[in-house]
This record gives C-alpha cells, sequence and structure tokens, in this order.
C-alpha cells in the first residue's frame, strides 16, 4: 500500500540516462546510467563536483536536452514521446527553469520578464482575453518576491540576487508542476544566495516541487533530499 | 505578443540594428532617385522619338523611294483607323550658308508641314510657327521665297540650361542645299550640267524634336522641293508615309493592319512597271523605325536593372550579416525564450518580424528622403551649378531640359515591397540557425 502511494506521488522519474557529447574526435560521456526519482512537493538537491553533469542531467529533466539512451516520465508521461508541440507546452506551462545566471532579456522590464511565459504560450487574441490577469500575477509574484517597486526597472538595474528573484517569478509565471533551478546561488554572495534559499524553501513549504542543482554541499542541505553524482552516475542518497 | 514586443524592442534598443537601418534605407533611396531619374529620361526618349515618327512608318531605306505613294496613301486615308498620313522624302545632302564656304553633311526631309504635323508631333516643334504650321515654309522676312527649316542644334547652339536664344523672328539667312537626284534604277541623273542638284532655301524656322541627332542633321524643306531635288524621273516617289492613328487604335494593332493593307496594295501593283520599287518597303511601328535611337537606351535600361540586381543582393547580405550579427548576440535570449516553450517556427517568426520592422522603417526612411530629394532635383542641380558650375547632364551636350523627377506611385509601392522582401530574405538564414540552436547549448555557462 505504501508502495503504490509512493508511485502515485512521484512526479518525475528517470530511468538510466545516458548522455555524451562530442568534443573534436573524443566522445564525453557525462551520465552513465542515472536513476531518479522526485515526489510531488519534494525539495531534491543533486550534488556533485564541476563537470559531473548536473547541469545536463536537469536539462535533460527539463527536456531542453535529450538523452542518448534512457527515459524520463513526468506525471507517468515518457517525454521522448512527446510531439515537439507538447514538449513546448510541457517547458511552457509544467516546469519552471531558474538559471544561475538569471537569463532575464534585457529588453523587457523587471514585469514584462515575468509574464514572457504566459504571453509565449498564448496567441496575440488569447494574450488580450488573459494580459490583465497575468500582469496581476506577475505582480503579485513581484510582491512577494519583495520586487514590487522594481517593476518598471530593466534587468541591467536590478542586483544579482534582485534578478534571481525575478527569474524565480517568472518560473513561477505559469505555475509549474516542477521547479527546475540550475545553481541557483552560484552567482551570488552567501547573504543574497541564503535570501534565494529561503524563497525556496518558502515555496517548497507551499507544495511546488523544487529540484535544485548545486555543487555546494552547504547549500544542498536544505534541501529535503541529496543526490549525489559522482562521475556520472547516482553514488549517495541522504535524506533530511 | 511578444513577436512584436522583443523585436520592437530589438529595433529601439540594439545600436547595431540603426545601421542595418541605415543600409536599406540608403538602398531604397539610390533605387528610387536613380529609377526615377533613369526611367523619366528613357520614356522621355521614347516619347520625343515616338512624335517625331508618328505611329507607323511605311518606307525604305533605299535612297531611290517608292512609286505609286499617292495611291497608298489615298487608301491609309480611307481607313476609319487612320488620323494622319504624311508622305516624306529623305536623302542625304550638303548644306551651305550662303555667306560661308564650309559645306556640312545634313539629311533633308521634304515634308507638306500641314499633313506631317497631323501624322506626326512636328507641328509642336517649330518655334515660329507653332500656331500655323501652314506657312512653316514661309520665311517672315519674305513669304515668297522658298523656306527651310533647320533642326534647331544647326542654327542656334544649345546653351548651359537646354535653353536657346531665339530671336523675334528668323534671322535672313539663305541655304544652299545639294543632293544628288537618282532615277527610278537607282542612277545619277544629269541635273542641268551636273549631276548635283542644288537649290537656295531660306530660314524660316526652326525644329526642336528634343533628340540630339534629329536636331543636329536634319533640315525640313518643301517636299515637292525635295521631291525635285533628289527624285529623278517622271514617276513620283516618296522615301516614307509617316501614320498616326485614330487614339483608340494602339500602334501594334494600327500597325498590324497597314501591314495587311500595304499587302494588298502590292498585289494590286504588282504588274506596274515600278513594282520593284515596292519590294523593299517595309511597315515598321515607330519603335522599329526608331529602333537604331531607342534600342542603347533599352539596353541601359536593362543594365541598370542588372544594377538594381546588384543593390538588392547587396541590401540582402547587409541585412544578412547584421542579423546574423545579432542573432550571435541574442542566443542566449534564444535559448531563454526555448526555455520557457518557445518553439522553432516562432522564434524564426520573431526574427522574421525583427527584419520585417527594419525593411518597413528602412524603406520608409529611404522613400522619404528620396522622395524630398527627386522633388528638390532640380532646384539643387541649379544651386550646384550656379555656386560651382556643376551640372549632373551637361546640357551643352544633352538634350535635356529639367532632369525628370515624376515618382510613380507603383514604382514606390514596388521598391517597398522589395525592400521589405529583401529584409526577410536576408534575415532567413540567421533566423533559421537561430531556430535551430539547442537552448541546452545557449544557455550553458561556457557559453555566455
Amino acid at each position: 500500500m505504501t508502495d503504490s502511494t509512493d508511485k502515485n506521488d512521484i512526479i518525475l522519474r528517470a530511468d538510466g540516462l545516458h548522455k555524451s557529447y562530442r568534443m573534436g574526435t573524443t566522445e564525453v560521456r557525462v551520465l552513465k546510467g542515472v536513476d531518479l526519482a522526485v515526489k510531488k512537493g519534494e525539495f531534491v538537491a543533486i550534488i556533485g563536483a564541476s563537470g559531473s553533469g548536473k547541469s545536463t542531467l536537469l536539462h535533460i529533466l527539463g527536456a531542453l536536452d535529450r538523452p542518448n539512451k534512457g527515459v524520463v516520465k513526468f506525471e507517468k508521461r515518457d517525454l521522448s514521446q512527446f510531439s515537439g508541440g507538447e514538449l513546448n507546452r510541457f517547458r511552457n506551462g509544467m516546469v519552471g527553469f531558474v538559471f544561475q545566471f538569471y537569463h532575464l532579456l534585457d529588453e523587457l522590464s523587471v514585469l514584462e520578464n515575468v509574464y514572457l511565459p504566459a504571453m509565449t504560450g498564448r496567441s496575440v487574441l488569447g494574450w488580450f482575453a488573459c494580459r490583465r490577469w497575468a500582469k496581476n500575477r506577475a505582480g503579485q509574484l513581484l510582491a512577494q518576491l519583495g520586487l514590487a517597486e522594481r517593476a518598471k526597472h530593466k534587468p541591467y538595474q536590478l542586483s544579482g540576487g534582485e534578478r534571481q528573484r525575478v527569474a524565480i517569478g517568472r518560473a513561477l509565471m505559469n505555475e509549474p508542476k516542477l521547479l527546475l533551478a540550475d545553481e541557483p546561488t552560484g552567482n551570488l554572495d552567501s547573504a543574497t544566495g541564503n535570501g534565494i534559499l529561503k524563497v525556496l524553501e518558502r515555496l517548497n513549504r507551499a507544495g511546488q516541487t523544487v529540484v535544485m542543482v548545486t555543487h555546494d554541499e552547504r547549500i544542498a542541505q536544505r534541501a529535503g533530499r541529496t543526490v549525489t553524482l559522482i562521475d556520472g552516475k547516482i553514488g549517495h542518497k541522504h535524506t533530511r | 505578443m511578444y513577436k512584436i514586443i522583443i523585436p520592437t524592442r530589438y529595433l529601439v534598443k540594439r545600436r547595431i540594428t540603426y545601421f542595418a537601418v541605415m543600409a536599406v534605407a540608403l538602398c531604397v533611396f539610390i533605387v528610387l532617385v536613380v529609377m526615377t531619374v533613369m526611367t523619366g529620361l528613357v520614356t522621355d526618349f521614347k516619347q520625343k522619338n515616338h512624335r517625331f515618327a508618328g505611329d507607323c512608318v511605311v518606307g525604305t531605306k533605299s535612297l531611290v523611294g517608292f512609286a505609286y505613294y499617292e495611291d497608298f496613301v489615298q487608301w491609309l486615308e480611307g481607313a476609319d483607323f487612320v488620323e494622319g498620313v504624311s508622305p516624306v522624302i529623305k536623302s542625304p545632302a550638303l548644306i551651305r550658308r550662303r555667306s560661308s564656304e564650309r559645306n556640312s553633311r545634313v539629311e533633308i526631309m521634304g515634308v507638306d508641314p500641314v499633313r506631317h504635323s497631323r501624322a506626326t508631333g512636328f507641328g509642336d516643334t517649330l518655334y515660329y510657327h507653332k500656331d500655323d504650321v501652314s506657312k512653316a515654309f514661309r520665311p517672315a522676312y519674305d513669304p515668297n521665297l522658298p523656306g527651310c527649316i533647320l533642326g534647331i542644334d544647326l542654327e542656334l547652339q544649345r546653351g548651359a540650361r537646354s535653353t536657346y536664344a531665339y530671336q523675334a523672328s528668323p534671322a535672313q539667312v539663305g541655304y544652299s542645299i545639294s543632293c544628288l537626284p537618282l532615277t527610278a534604277k537607282g542612277a545619277l541623273a544629269q541635273a542641268g550640267t551636273d549631276v548635283i542638284d542644288t537649290k537656295t532655301f531660306h530660314y524660316s524656322d526652326n525644329s526642336h524634336s528634343g533628340l540630339p541627332r534629329v536636331d543636329g542633321s536634319i533640315v525640313y524643306v518643301p517636299f515637292e522641293q525635295a521631291q525635285q531635288l533628289c527624285m529623278a524621273g517622271s514617276e513620283k516617289r516618296a522615301s516614307a508615309i509617316h501614320i498616326r492613328f485614330q487614339p483608340d487604335i494602339t500602334p501594334e494593332e494600327g500597325c498590324r493592319r497597314v501591314a495587311a493593307l500595304w499587302q494588298r496594295f502590292r498585289r494590286e501593283k504588282a504588274g506596274a512597271a515600278l513594282a520593284y520599287l515596292l519590294e523593299n518597303v517595309t511597315v515598321q511601328s515607330w519603335k522599329g523605325y526608331r529602333r537604331e535611337s531607342i534600342a542603347p537606351m533599352e539596353q541601359e535600361q536593362t543594365v541598370m536593372g542588372v544594377m538594381f540586381g546588384l543593390v538588392a543582393i547587396t541590401t540582402v547580405f547587409i541585412v544578412l550579416v547584421v542579423f546574423y550579427m545579432i542573432i550571435s548576440h541574442k542566443s542566449k535570449d534564444i535559448g531563454i525564450l526555448k526555455s520557457i516553450g518557445v518553439s522553432d517556427f516562432d522564434v524564426i517568426e520573431l526574427f522574421s518580424g525583427f527584419a520585417f520592422l527594419v525593411g518597413i522603417l528602412g524603406s520608409s526612411i529611404g522613400l522619404s528622403a528620396g522622395w524630398v530629394f527627386l522633388v528638390k532635383i532640380n532646384r539643387i542641380e541649379d544651386w550646384l551649378f550656379e555656386r560651382f558650375g556643376f551640372q549632373l547632364w551637361d546640357r551643352t551636350i544633352y538634350a535635356i531640359g529639367d532632369i525628370p523627377n515624376r515618382v510613380e506611385p507603383e514604382v514606390l509601392v514596388a521598391i517597398f515591397l522589395s525592400a521589405v522582401a529583401a529584409c526577410l530574405a536576408g534575415a532567413l538564414l540567421p533566423s533559421w540557425q537561430a531556430a535551430r540552436q539547442r537552448p541546452a547549448e545557449t544557455l550553458q555557462v561556457n557559453q555566455l
């Protein structure tokens, strides 16, 4: 009974993931059979040394990249079976990405960056129908993230921590079931990074599933579960 | 909506796009100005040739001419599609001003001024007798003297602004015109004691057709006088018949009907004594008749078309390079957009929208600037001439008045659409490459 409940709770499952890249004439094997399961509402930290394949794994889990071998299932659906349109809808509505370098569009304001996923997921008419809702939601997210006063600013006018909070707001805009964070504090000082982790913890407490990649063990310990990636394989698991 | 907002922001915020816009504007400006001026010159030149020749010419290049022309003129005058008919004598001749010892080679054209004005634009080319062409060969100083009309460049010097210093009335000048009269068989006829026949004509008017070769070489004399001077023998002959059709008849259609009529006429005259002279007579439209003059201009137009093609390719290349640079700088944005679910096709659309904006803005600026420049082109040229003595076309050499500057709406539309299409074409390859970028690669830390 417990096993069955556990299986039903799994939102994301990766089985036997392999990924290699070609660098000149050499083939670099990054992932060598990674298995991972993430339950709904879980906060999982994937930890590993630089070059261990953490980001590659995260990209594959979020359908930004494809594995050479293995399966990724999101809510029991195999991502490799998704059509191009389904993958785009998946990236737009089901997952939210937070990157180490924030990756905001410099030409858009903070508010526009946050509601961008709502805009890209709709046609012009669809956008006109929901733009008030989208702007309100983006405004609320910014308020929750303590950036209400910064809505009209451009990303380059913000500090690193503020930019990362904007990136989190953008990731949450379409209320994704899964939040994927790639070294979200990697480019921040420890105090600012701590603020970002608090935001992620707060989101997780509110029920948000979070998978975070980091190379810093202290940061990883803030997650509910830590998974260590060693030499392209899951080496060690630790649950708090 | 982001496909409108993001390209607009790229356009406004990225300084490199200003170069793309300016490149497009410059190309559009050049094409509009050169096309308007050159097309205007070619059109003007063709119209002048059309006015000179009429709609159709039935004639022969042989100096002997052809007989029975009066009968065919009657046929033509009876045809309902013909508005005017003018038989003409043409022959090379030597002309000498009475007070001078120097002979010049010219071509004489024997015409009936009234009939020729009805068949061609001859009447409008005259200066002193524009209102009454019937008196064109009557010198104002003595209407009883035989008159001649000189191509304007034979008598007057063209000024720096393509103007002539006309006198209030034609100067009292006599010209001796000498021809070699030919028999119907093509032999030189004895004219008095010599083979050369010379008559004296008195300057009565100028003809300014606007065609340098015509205005610099043709002397018009009365038809009968030319016939006596150049065509010996009892049977009257002419060199050509110029025809103007009714306004509702196109030159092509009219020429087709005249050709059919001519074939019938030839069959009818098949047994006549001088029927052999009809064999070399051709029916030509004004374009065919003036082909030697028009063809080089048309060739220039073709060369111009090729040059515009090169300008278009240059525009495409510039836009391609600029977009390639922009997209190279924007690979991170493409990764971000793809990470939030934007498809490959959406990326192509986004950058195509960007190219579309560059095209619209660039061609609008180019067309506006070109239009203003064309409106002012003659004033600019006048100013340059007054200040620096510079003229785009030296009017002492080129027989043009104002620089043509009439902008055709369809040309504007065509240039605008071509420029936008060139921008889209230039952006297509970089957009496609952008769409193919894998977000995982563009968002990698080592790619930043």
